[in-house]
């Protein structure tokens, strides 16, 4: 064989293959492959208007308003007298080149946007005049109002897609608008619709000749559909207003829905700060990782805190559910519950009953701690064997929807948590019983819960024994949902009849006990007030805060129309911040309004603040 | 002087200056049709493409008559030196380099630059005719096949170090000189399996694909000692033990060069191609506007001029690493099939004549010249039909580009100088 051979075979194998392909490409596939992507096509889109929102009294929330940009095509602009045509938009020569320049690197002969939003009056001045500057052009684009100023953290905000955004989504282009947060992100596709697109043939010049194929490719555009909020927005209103000047979150449900009524995060902020020529300024500030109120933290449904008091009742339940405890079961208390030998492994009580037994309705009235610390030994100890005892104990907790996250229709939240045997199995490695954990008894330790979770707690209670996850969507279009994941109740492991007795002491608390000085006259409130410790790094040093004020509650009583969780960072006394708030609220939800008596009330709890507080430890 | 000038004249192989001729020409037609716009009609403008691309066509006709001026001895004599300074225009490139899209391959002399490793391959292939044509030297001693690899090497290093992997990949073609020459085939059949191998392990996995490998040698091997006996692994073991280390070691190797020492970018070719990735947008954007270009070609083309995906500009590097690609939009499956047969004429002719010489030095050379010519066409040509990864080298004759088009004319030109001469009397 000579040797030349195997480069002539070389190259008529390649002439060959490529040949090949070139008629696999041109003569198989040939000009009609992939005609919509083929780039002689231009993909003009019809963007539909966003759907409007409304709470559950058809009160609008968030509707749509026009914004006109200025536009640029860098190719088109002739040369203009920099001077005037800043004067006329109100920038300085550095903007007009920085803009320009920008524009410029995006496409000479696409158009991008040079100055955005402005407002109505300057549309209509600049109309006529931008004419004579060649290459700018004014462009109409759909933004968002809120005409109520409230309920940022649930609304949202919306904002342009980004450059990776669109890499990642076929229906997204870089600069159109997606819901960022709240539920205009949770039901972008419903709020957005879909947008139209025409196909439009160019000729070599690249300028449109007339619609591509006679329009065979084109769709029509969807409008977005209509939302209705499961909120109340004056209740929401109120109690934001309520919150003015303190820290933390409220959420109030609807028990025999799941609807949520109110779901507030304090500090809050107007949406409307995130809409228009501010935002990108207002965004910074609100955003700013540095700034301790955390406007954009949604407290409500991100801050795990310790649930506190409000806790002894699902200890109190499962006491009755695995039969360690009962109505006869009663526990004395010597100022405190002494859970070791050592003579600090004492946990300190104030319910003031000393050496008397106390049985399960007082208990709770009074929030002794030694009588749910003797419950929750008696649970997790039942069988000898503390890890499985805490395991079943952790079972029934989370049958109420705690420790994990609980399924509600907003983007954000938390799992809080709820500690099992294995936790500390993993964690303590000694041979731990009920003594070495004891402060879970009393809601403290290392139960972590979020203000919905323990909501829905309340609603599960009221509802004595079954709850519908939270949700905050009740219509689309007017047609109410069907998702069976809100419809469907979910059962805790509780049995119904243990539930009467923790009601008729939680209706004690607002009787005679701690939330007394916060009844409301003919609606029966029943609660449970929280004080809880805390603690914060303070300059590398474990410092005690003021206690986190919190309160369950539900009212009325029979048939309850709302159950709400409340908590206010360092406010004290669970008596002394929460449960007035919360009274406040439920009798501006049952009756409609402040009834003289309570004025004084309402007065005292909207001058409150804690600022002076919170700057202690910023 | 004056009579051997029209001798040689007489004896140049007019066909390849017909095809060298024809390819640039229409070369030239294809980047007046990338670049040209609407605003700027003017042929010979420096400002546009196509106008700069004539002015450089011009010039090579100097070269050219410069290139048939010297005796074809003086090319042998001073091979040597002519790859010395190009090895020192490599080096210098560290020094006075200008830095264009993330390598320094340029020097700047003004307005113009001249990428020196489009002419250094030519300049390579003299030297390793010089050293190939000597009578005392036999490729069978790995002595002298490792003097042949630094010959090879050097440049192809320091132009992959620019960094310009592309351009240096082109290197690889002298391996089909060398094997000419007597190299034996092993080499590239080796090389072949590792190409293979590597594409398997991006598409399985290195783990499986080892597995698969070590399972075929051990396969071969209880065959070896069926035929062989015992005897064979008394006699072998080392080596079956050393083929099975390198196997692991290679796959291994592999496995972290493509997933460590890989740029993403570079993955990203890969698996574009081998249709790991489906991306029309980002990586494969090229691919994909290129043989979206050329499928809308169909069997005659849209014509000269009238190709509109060209002219909107949506195939980027048109007028130079994509030019192919509008030969394919206006002239359709008959031109562009037309201009790979060119091609390959081109190819047969350069090597039926090398091989006609009785010079040795002129047929390695000859041999030189096709294989750099084929390698460029199979990585240009199969990354616009998307047969191959992205990597940026021109196509001879046709791209865009001052350097590329003077550095083919010089490799082609040299050939048929030393061709002219060869029916001669020595």
């Amino acid at each position: 064989m000579k040797r030349s051979f195997l480069l002539y075979f070389l190259i008529t194998l390649i002439g060959i293959i490529f040949i090949a392909r070139l008629f696999q490409l041109q003569i198989i596939r040939g000009a009609n492959y992939d005609p919509i992507r083929n780039s002689a096509v231009k993909i003009k889109y019809d963007y539909p208007e966003r759907g409007y929102v409304y709470d559950r009294n058809e009160t609008l929330l968030v509707a749509n308003q026009l914004s006109y940009d200025i536009m640029i095509q860098p190719n088109k602009v002739s040369p203009l007298d920099t001077l005037e045509f800043c004067d006329l938009l109100k920038i300085d020569k550095e903007y007009f080149l920085k803009s320009f320049r920008r524009a410029e690197k995006y496409a000479t002969y696409k158009p991008s946007v040079f100055l955005k939003q402005l407002s109505k009056e300057d549309f209509a001045f600049l109309q006529e005049k931008l004419q004579k500057f060649k290459g700018f052009y004014i462009q109409k684009r759909i933004i968002r109002e809120y005409p109520v100023k409230v309920a940022a953290n649930v609304l949202g905000y919306i904002g342009e897609v980004n450059e990776n955004m669109a890499k990642i989504n076929n229906y997204y282009q870089q600069g159109e608008l997606i819901g960022k947060d709240g539920i205009e992100r949770q039901y972008e596709k419903i709020l957005r619709g879909k947008k139209g697109k025409k196909f439009l043939s160019l000729n070599r010049f690249n300028t449109v000749t007339g619609s591509y194929l006679k329009g065979t490719y084109d769709t029509l555009s969807q409008n977005g559909k209509d939302l209705t909020l499961t909120l109340d927005i004056k209740l929401q209103a109120y109690a934001q207003k309520l919150m003015s000047g303190k820290r933390g979150g409220i959420v109030a449900i609807e028990p025999t829905t799941g609807e949520i009524l109110a779901l507030v995060t304090a500090p809050s902020y107007d949406p409307n700060m995130l809409v228009g020529r501010k935002r990108s300024k207002n965004s910074n500030f609100l955003m700013d990782p540095k700034n301790p109120d955390k406007p954009t933290y949604d407290r409500a449904l991100m801050a795990q805190y310790a649930p506190g008091s409000p806790f002894k009742m699902m200890n109190a339940l499962i006491g009755l559910q695995e039969n360690v405890i009962n109505s006869n079961t009663n526990f004395k208390c010597y100022e405190g519950y002494q859970y070791g030998r050592r003579k600090n492994e004492f946990m300190g009580c104030h319910c003031g009953i000393i050496g008397k037994p106390i049985y399960l309705k007082t208990a709770i009235a009074r929030s002794c701690n030694s009588y749910f610390s003797n419950t929750f030994k008696r649970i997790v100890e039942k069988d000898n064997r503390p890890s499985e005892g805490l395991n079943s104990w952790s079972e029934h907790v989370k049958s109420f929807g705690l420790g994990n996250y609980l399924g509600y229709d907003l983007p954000a939240g938390a799992s809080g948590r709820i500690p099992t045997g294995t936790f500390y199995d993993g964690r303590i490695n000694y041979r731990w019983n009920a003594s070495s954990i004891i402060s879970n008894a009393i809601g403290q330790g290392d139960v972590e819960t979020t203000p919905i979770q323990l909501a829905n707690f309340t609603a599960a209670i009221a509802n004595k024994g079954y709850f519908y996850t939270p949700h905050i969507l009740k219509q689309i279009d007017k047609t109410p949902i069907e998702d069976p994941k809100f419809t469907i109740p979910k059962k805790t492991t509780i049995d119904k009849k243990h539930f009467s007795p923790i009601i008729e002491a939680m209706h004690e608390v607002f009787k005679t006990g701690t939330g007394k000085w916060s009844q409301v006259n003919g609606i029966e409130i029943c609660g449970k007030t929280g004080t809880v410790e805390n603690f914060a790094n303070i300059n590398g040093k474990k410092t005690q805060l003021k206690d986190h004020s919190i309160l369950i509650a539900f009212a009325p009583k029979k048939n309850p129309k709302i159950a709400l969780a409340i908590f206010v960072e360092n406010g004290g006394y669970g008596s002394t911040i929460a449960a007035p708030i919360s009274s406040l609220l439920i009798e501006k939800y049952i009756s409609g309004s402040i009834s003289k008596a309570n004025k004084n009330r309402e007065q005292r709890m909207l001058n409150l603040s804690l600022e002076k507080t919170y700057s202690q430890f910023n | 002087m004056r009579q051997e000038q029209n001798n040689i004249f007489a004896k140049i192989d007019w066909l390849l200056v017909f095809l060298f001729l024809f390819l640039v020409g229409f070369g030239w037609m294809n980047i007046y049709a990338a670049s040209r716009t609407t605003e700027d009609s003017e042929l010979l403008s420096f400002t546009t493409k196509h106008g700069k691309q004539f002015v450089f066509i011009c010039c090579t006709i100097p070269l050219i008559v410069l290139i048939l001026f010297f005796n074809s001895k003086f090319y042998e004599k001073f091979s040597s030196i002519f790859y010395l300074i190009s090895i020192a225009s490599l080096i210098g490139l560290f020094i006075f380099g200008k830095k264009i899209n993330g390598a320094t391959s340029w020097y700047n002399f003004g307005s113009i630059g001249l990428q020196p490793s489009e002419f250094v391959k030519a300049f390579t292939a003299l030297a390793i005719a010089k050293l190939l044509s000597d009578r005392k030297y036999n490729l069978k001693l790995i002595k002298n096949q490792i003097k042949a690899f630094i010959i090879i090497f050097i440049p192809a290093i320091l132009i992959t170090l620019q960094p310009d992997a592309g351009s240096a990949l082109i290197y690889l073609a002298f391996f089909l000189v060398l094997n000419r020459e007597g190299l034996t085939l092993n080499y590239l059949l080796f090389g072949a399996l590792l190409i293979l191998v590597f594409i398997l392990i991006i598409f399985f996995g290195y783990i499986p694909i080892s597995l698969w490998l070590i399972g075929l040698i051990s396969i071969g091997l209880f065959y070896a000692i069926y035929r062989g006996g015992k005897r064979f692994i008394r006699f072998n073991w080392h080596k079956v033990l050393m083929i099975y280390v390198l196997t692991i070691l290679f796959t291994f190797g592999t496995n972290f060069t493509y997933n460590t020492i890989f740029k993403q970018h570079h993955r990203d070719r890969f698996e574009v191609l081998l249709g790991l990735k489906i991306d029309t947008k980002n990586i494969g954007y090229n691919s994909y506007q290129s043989e979206l270009t050329i499928s809308s070609g169909s069997w005659t083309g849209k014509g000269f001029l009238k190709g509109d995906i060209t002219k909107g500009d949506f195939v980027p590097e048109q007028h130079t690493d994509y030019i192919f690609s509008t030969v394919g939009e206006e002239w359709g499956f008959i031109g562009s099939s037309f201009v790979i047969l060119l091609f390959m004429l081109m190819l047969y002719r350069i090597i039926y004549l090398a091989e006609k010489h009785t010079n040795k030095f002129g047929r390695i050379y000859g041999y030189g010249v096709a294989s750099i010519l084929f390698f460029h066409l199979i990585i240009n040509l199969g990354m616009v039909i998307g047969l191959m990864p992205t990597v940026g080298i021109p196509l001879p004759f046709f791209s865009y580009g001052g350097s590329s088009l003077w550095g083919f004319t010089i490799l082609l030109f040299i050939f048929i100088r030393l061709d002219a001469h060869k029916n001669y009397d020595w």
